[in-house]
């Protein structure tokens, strides 16, 4: 950790501290005892910021926008982290497996993958969240949102694993006797680890940004505070026209700099490894 | 000969992106437990108070051939792709019954069209010449500049872009309508200064984000082009910095652009939806959220057919010109 941080470049660094902040934010502070801020009316309406003991007032049905956003943030935090997971398993095993069968079944899975590289995924999401009527939880629709995040990265995988097939180590390995799936836990994995890790904070980016998407469209779970959901609801009650700064605003501020901090750590970090390897 | 190898390969991939798409569009309404049919008549039992059971049964084979449900799986199947995929017949819409799904999709897709298809060529072409400054000649300001405001812009989701432009220019500022509202049915002249009046700052936000990959992939992209040794021997020759710009490290590196830029398509789209939706912009977008309020199920999967027919397409024409462009292709 020590070594990582001396070596890290500014654009990691700030990443890094970010995703501290936002983690903390999402995951610790709401251990401390709080309302529960999808429940109407606890407070008076239309609170301006820290009145009646609230952080950031209240909204227009009432509810504690502080615990509001921080749940939200929480639960957009979880999807990310579902799908990324999800997308970038699926994605290095489609893609090692193709990139290490050839032949027809090489063909195939890619055919496969190259369909769902290319079909929009938005409006097959919305086609299976309309039919969900809003009533999926964060398993389902993490697993959705994770039909689409495996593709782009079995394509990436499968060219490693072609170029990494012709080395001489693997050549060695093969011969010296290690099985299938032996070669590609010690002798492929190492490799393909560094880009699955930078393909798997990309996939927590898309798959947020997905769920605002479908939030907007009214396709979000109803009753789960994420970070699109909570725009979704100010901008229904006419947040902006009544300019209620302190409700809309929130979680709009929090997804640009939790985006552009997660963007800053992906191409940090990507630098910071092509530096490593130059060493 | 190979020319038509390349051709026949390319058209082979594109026929069956879009068989693999169209078919799980057809499967996946058909693994959910929801049926479009009992939804509607409860609905509409709900509405009227009471209905006798032999007006509910007739509704009931009625609908059911309306959404195409009528028969076996396969006959369902096969009906769907003949009439659906080759002859855009998707049945009536239900929010504007009895008007055929295929020509709403018809008065609304020129407008998506046009917004993204302009917000692309756009984003793709700036894009790439502020990339080729970026990385061809690392001193200028002005580039770091651009791309410092790039790779702040580039992660942020489409919608948010959207909401923020909408909030400060249409809200606060008050310069452009904060909904579009385009005047169709006006004379030619003010049917086009509207369009182009409420289109600029959609257009705008699809622009803000499109832009900022291309300076970045292609700002790597040119810098290591501007390594390669015969950059180097352009610059012995005395070929002036604007020359090797243009027809050294541009002609290199705008090839993979060109795939990115099919590949990309496909996003471009889900973010015109979007931002359709946000400004509430008449195109397919505004269309398929009008779909899903009123629980139109010929024409959501009308749309949807639609999409995926005209990305792939449009995947398929980026491909086809790729070889035009790289003399070093010889289709093998």
């Amino acid at each position: 950790m020590k070594v990582l941080w001396a070596n890290a470049n500014l654009r990691l660094k700030i990443g890094l501290i970010a995703m501290v902040f936002f983690l903390v934010l999402g995951f610790l502070v709401p251990l401390i005892p709080h309302v529960n801020p999808i429940i109407y009316n606890t407070f008076p309406k239309n609170l301006k910021v820290g009145m009646g003991g609230t952080l950031l007032g209240t909204t227009a049905l009432g509810q504690d926008i502080f615990w509001l956003m921080v749940e939200s943030l929480r639960n957009s935090i979880l999807i990310g982290l579902i799908v990324g997971v999800i997308g970038t398993t699926v994605g290095v095993f489609i893609g090692l497996l193709s990139g290490f069968l050839g032949g027809f079944a090489d063909r195939a899975l890619m055919v496969l993958t190259d369909t769902f590289v290319v079909i929009p995924s938005l409006p097959i999401l919305i086609l299976m969240t309309s039919l969900m009527k809003g009533q999926a939880g964060i398993p389902v629709l993490a697993l959705t949102l994770g039909l689409f995040a495996w593709a782009w990265p079995s394509r990436q995988v499968r060219a490693m694993a072609l170029s990494l097939k012709e080395r001489d180590f693997i050549q060695t390995a093969w011969f010296s006797g290690e099985g299938a799936v032996q070669t590609v836990f010690t002798e492929i994995l190492p490799f393909v680890w560094t880009w699955a890790l930078s393909n798997f904070m990309n996939a927590v980016l898309t798959a947020i940004a997905s769920e605002s998407s479908l939030a907007v469209l009214g396709l979000s779970p109803a009753n789960l505070p994420t970070l699109g959901n909570m725009i979704q609801w100010s901008r229904e009650r006419n947040a902006i026209l009544l300019r209620q700064w302190n409700w809309i605003g929130p979680p709009v501020l929090l997804t640009i700099v939790l985006f552009i901090a997660l963007f800053l750590l992906i191409t940090g970090y990507n630098d910071y490894q092509t530096k490593k390897r130059g060493r | 000969m190979k020319a038509w190898k390349f051709i026949g390969l390319r058209l082979i991939t594109w026929a069956l992106v879009i068989f693999i798409g169209v078919t799980f569009v057809f499967f996946i309404p058909r693994m959910f437990p929801s049926d479009p049919v009992e939804n509607m008549i409860s609905r509409m039992t709900a509405l009227s108070g009471s209905m006798d059971a032999i007006q509910v049964e007739a509704l009931r084979r009625q609908l059911r051939v309306q959404f195409g449900l009528e028969g076996t799986l396969w006959e369902q199947y096969t009906t769907y792709l003949r009439e659906g995929l080759f002859g855009f017949n998707f049945g009536p819409s239900l929010m504007n019954y009895p008007t055929p799904v295929g020509e709403i999709i018809a008065r609304y897709l020129p407008y998506t069209l046009f917004l993204s298809v302009t917000a692309v060529i756009i984003a793709w072409t700036l894009g790439n010449l502020i990339g080729l400054l970026a990385g061809f000649r690392k001193d200028k300001r002005l580039s770091k500049i651009l791309e410092g405001i790039a790779i702040t812009i580039y992660p942020v989701p489409y919608f948010i872009v959207a909401l923020v432009l909408q909030i400060v220019f249409g809200f606060l500022l008050g310069w452009f309508p904060m909904t579009a509202n385009i005047m169709t049915t006006a004379d030619t002249g003010v049917f086009i200064a509207s369009l182009l009046r409420n289109s600029l700052l959609p257009a705008i936000s699809l622009l803000l984000v499109g832009t900022g990959w291309w300076i970045i992939s292609m700002k790597s992209l040119s810098a290591s082009v501007s390594e390669e040794d015969y950059v180097q021997y352009a610059r012995y020759r005395g070929l002036s910095e604007r020359r090797i710009g243009a027809s050294y490290v541009l002609r290199n590196s705008i090839l993979s652009q060109v795939t990115a830029l099919a590949l990309s398509l496909g996003g471009v789209f889900n973010g015109s939806l979007i931002t359709e939706i946000i400004f509430n912009y008449p195109g397919v977008g505004k269309l398929i959220q009008q779909a899903i309020l009123s629980s139109d199920y010929n024409m959501i999967l009308g749309t949807i057919t639609i999409s995926i027919i005209a990305i792939a397409t449009a995947t398929l024409i980026a491909d086809l010109i790729y070889p035009f462009i790289d003399p070093r292709i010889r289709y093998s």
